[in-house]
């Protein structure tokens, strides 16, 4: 009797593709980096249970306001009357603008308030208040 | 004479370190990549000079904020954590309207004095409760 020698099953796994997955993976991350442009003001955001996630990461401009009264735009501090004017022209480039309001949590809600004053001069009027999970 | 064949330079790029490159500028953006993404409260301003709606008082329910952080609901002392339980039972009690959204409207006054940080968990609380028309009144000068 005759032994058939069995046929052995290719155990390697195919690595000609290889290249192609990372690179596509490598593509994904270089398209979705954003690299920070700016700090901002050092400040502490208050925490609700209610804080969503805001899509859309270029539609954001940014306003900080910390406690002694300073604002901030663009790393620039911007006087509270400027402030339309600045994001007048933000808004003019991009319609869809949402303002992200990065406000210290012991800042007094009379400059919170002119902030809000400027942003609908400039018809700035969706706006998000930066907090964090609680 | 024997002649040898000249041997012919490879013309090819290597390419089996490839891989190596890529993972490597992989491995650079995983770790710089900051997906952070951008949290909070979203609200719309009203529009300036927009037309002012008449509304019947009795669907408001007013919320005062003082300098000290005490807070004020349709003139009664309440503790911040109180507002969501009380503004659940005053949606019910006025219902719905025909696009299933609270007909009860929540105004919030601050002073001017008033801590943002009290006046985000006062709005954090009204949100909770499922209200969704919410106006803020400008502080007193």
């Amino acid at each position: 009797m005759k032994f058939t020698k069995k046929e052995k099953v290719s155990s390697s796994i195919p690595t000609a593709s290889l290249p192609d997955i990372i690179f596509m993976l490598l593509i994904f991350f270089m398209v979705s980096t954003v690299f920070k442009e700016f700090r901002g003001l050092p400040i502490l955001t208050p925490a609700a249970r209610s804080t969503e996630k805001v899509e859309a990461k270029r539609n954001i401009a940014y306003v900080w306001a910390d406690k002694n009264n300073r604002i901030s735009i663009d790393d620039k501090i911007v006087p509270i009357n400027a402030v339309s004017h600045v994001i007048g022209e933000k808004f003019a480039v991009n319609r869809r603008l949402i303002i992200s309001l990065k406000i210290d949590k012991e800042t007094k809600m009379g400059l919170v308030s002119d902030i809000q004053e400027q942003l609908r001069d400039a018809y700035a009027l969706r706006v998000n208040y930066s907090t964090r999970f609680k | 004479m024997l002649i040898g064949k000249k041997k012919k330079p490879a013309a090819e790029i290597p390419s089996s370190s490839l891989a190596d490159i890529a993972f490597l500028l992989l491995i650079f953006f995983l770790v710089t990549t900051t997906i952070d993404m951008d949290k909070g409260i979203n609200l719309t301003l009203p529009e300036k000079g927009g037309e002012q709606v008449k509304i019947k008082k009795g669907n408001i329910a007013n919320l005062l904020i003082n300098a000290a952080g005490q807070v004020l609901l349709d003139n009664e002392p309440i503790s911040v954590e109180q507002i969501r339980e009380v503004l659940r039972q005053k949606i019910g009690e006025k219902g719905y309207d025909n696009q299933g959204k609270p007909i009860l409207i929540v105004s919030i006054k601050t002073a001017r004095e008033t801590d943002y940080d009290t006046y985000i968990q006062v709005l954090d609380q009204v949100k909770l409760a499922g209200v969704t028309k919410i106006s803020i009144a400008e502080p007193e000068r």
